[in-house]
């Protein structure tokens, strides 16, 4: 390499990008269904994977069980997100986008006083359940970061069968394609949304607890996803599941690479630059669009 | 059956709606005519909870139906065809006629054999049950707007200009399957432009001007005597 980077470290900086690629996506493709399907932007998003975090982290103290931590996790954040779904974003719907994205601003500072209050403002570190390490050039690579990355995608493509296959995927394409005619063909539309409401939660949760073992679960750390998940959303086309998933993987690529010039904190610069540059240049996302 | 009663409904400011009265009965086919933008639209969209009168009622079967959301009058029989024929695009056209077909109390006999009728009626429809929605011709696709309100076996559809820019071949493909519908017994509520099949096709007809009914005959007497037709269409 003409700068100087051994090839080494750009393919550590590689796996790194796509094992934070995929827990970004696991965050994106919940915000993005929700998206397209009520045009709703949740701010709350992020803050639904740190409660999902700390509920993984109490079932863990309780149980000692991870996987077991993972799906409590989702289940009581799919019920809340329903539940909040309901009572804040239902009868907004239809209105000024500018008053459901202060309604999910509300719910998002709720969500983190909540938080304070119930778990007190230090970290919560989760046990990592696979604690194996292997030879990844001069590093000791986790295989759990790896399997991090398998399993996020497992979710993923299992919200991609349901969504294609059976009756109620084609209850959410058709409602995310064309609410009122789906209402007129019978389609429970609210029930429509409260569901897909649920299920982006459920996968924020996940990706929580997933992150837990690698970065910690803090009452703040919801905001840094919403924001890296709207960025992907937006660069991967509003709405466009196929789009923000690639986009997740691009932006935490672009992010892995620019931190072997700059700190870390520093490139997260390049994932905004991406943000301005594909609402400057293709404001409709930089994939093509793939069936909803 | 079916029966609005003095009707006012508005878009936002707008009046659009001025008391309309019309009634259709079981089985019975009866048309909407009137120019554009009088209103047939937003009777048909004011029965199927799309826009809700301001004032007035609806009833089905003798019950209220003013302001019951669009989903549970599906449930009730009551299906729409849309202007504009909004087909999900991106579903197949299968999936298509599966939003209405995959509910609750249809089992699998019923399924295949209300499958089997509408591709009968449309083979162009069996051909192409695996192809996205958008990528059908216009006429293809108003096809498949009737056959999806079939699936959910309504007592009445209300048909929105199915006619509108088909080819003459088409055109009578509609008017066949209309033609059908009323042997079996379906109610339909037909808003047209073409006067023609409306009057050969219909047992009652509504003239509309300005958000008002102004008159209402049998087909066969404004077949007989086309005098109102020219005053209130001008054809």
């Amino acid at each position: 390499m003409s700068v100087g980077i051994p090839l080494e470290q750009i393919a550590v900086q590689t796996v790194n990008g796509l094992v934070n690629g995929m827990i970004l996506a696991l965050v994106a493709s919940g915000l993005t269904l929700i998206f397209g399907i009520m045009d709703v932007v949740n701010f709350a998003h992020g803050d639904l994977v740190m409660l999902g975090g700390f509920v993984g982290a109490t079932t863990m103290a309780a149980t000692g069980n991870f996987w077991i931590a993972l799906l409590v996790a989702a289940i009581v954040i799919a019920v809340i997100g329903a539940a909040l779904q309901i009572s804040t974003l239902r009868p907004l719907l239809g209105r000024d986008p500018l008053t459901t994205i202060l309604a999910t601003f509300g719910v998002s500072l709720v969500l983190q006083k909540y938080a304070l209050w119930q778990w007190g403002p230090s970290a919560r570190q989760l046990q990592e359940p696979i604690t194996g390490r292997f030879d990844l050039f001069y590093l000791q690579y986790p295989w759990y970061r790896v399997a991090t990355a398998l399993l996020a995608g497992a979710i993923i493509g299992a919200l991609w069968l349901f969504l294609k296959r059976g009756t109620y995927g084609i209850w959410i394409r058709a409602t995310t394609q064309d609410r009122i005619m789906a209402s007129a063909m019978g389609i429970p539309v609210p029930w429509v949304h409260t569901a897909v409401f649920a299920i982006g939660a459920a996968m924020a949760a996940a990706s929580g607890v997933l992150f837990g073992p690698l970065g910690g679960v803090t009452q703040t750390m919801g905001a840094d996803f919403t924001l890296r998940a709207f960025i992907v959303v937006v660069v991967g086309g509003m709405g466009n599941l196929g789009g923000s998933i690639l986009a997740s993987i691009f932006i935490s690529l672009l992010e892995a690479y620019a931190s072997l010039f700059v700190s870390p904190a520093q490139a997260v610069i390049v994932s905004f630059v991406a943000l301005i540059l594909t609402l400057l240049f293709r404001p409709t996302g930089l994939f093509v669009p793939t069936p909803k | 059956m079916l029966s609005l009663s003095d009707i006012h409904t508005y878009y936002g400011k707008s009046h659009i709606l001025h008391g309309v009265s019309l009634e259709v009965g079981p089985g019975e086919v009866v048309g909407l005519l009137g120019r554009n933008g009088v209103g047939k639209s937003t009777t048909l969209k004011s029965v199927v909870g799309l826009a809700r009168p301001a004032s007035g009622h609806v009833t089905f079967e003798g019950r209220d139906i003013t302001g019951v959301a669009p989903h549970h009058l599906a449930g009730l029989g009551i299906a729409w065809v849309p202007e504009d024929r909004r087909i999900f695009k991106l579903l197949s056209v299968l999936e298509n006629l599966r939003t209405g077909l995959d509910r609750a109390g249809v089992d699998d006999a019923r399924r295949e054999a209300l499958l089997t009728k509408v591709y009968d009626a449309f083979p162009v429809l069996r051909e192409r049950r695996n192809q996205a929605g958008g990528t059908l011709s216009g006429g293809e696709q108003q096809m498949l707007a009737i056959a999806r309100a079939m699936m959910l076996e309504p007592k009445i559809i209300l048909l929105d200009e199915p006619t509108e820019g088909l080819m003459p071949r088409m055109v009578s493909q509609i008017r066949d399957t209309i033609g059908v519908l009323h042997r079996e017994g379906v109610a339909i509520l037909l808003v047209e432009q073409n006067v023609p099949l409306t009057l050969e096709v219909s047992n009652r007809v509504y003239i509309m001007e300005k958000g008002v009914v102004r008159h209402q005959a049998s087909a066969a007497d404004l077949r007989a005597d086309q005098s109102v037709i020219h005053q209130y269409l001008g054809v």
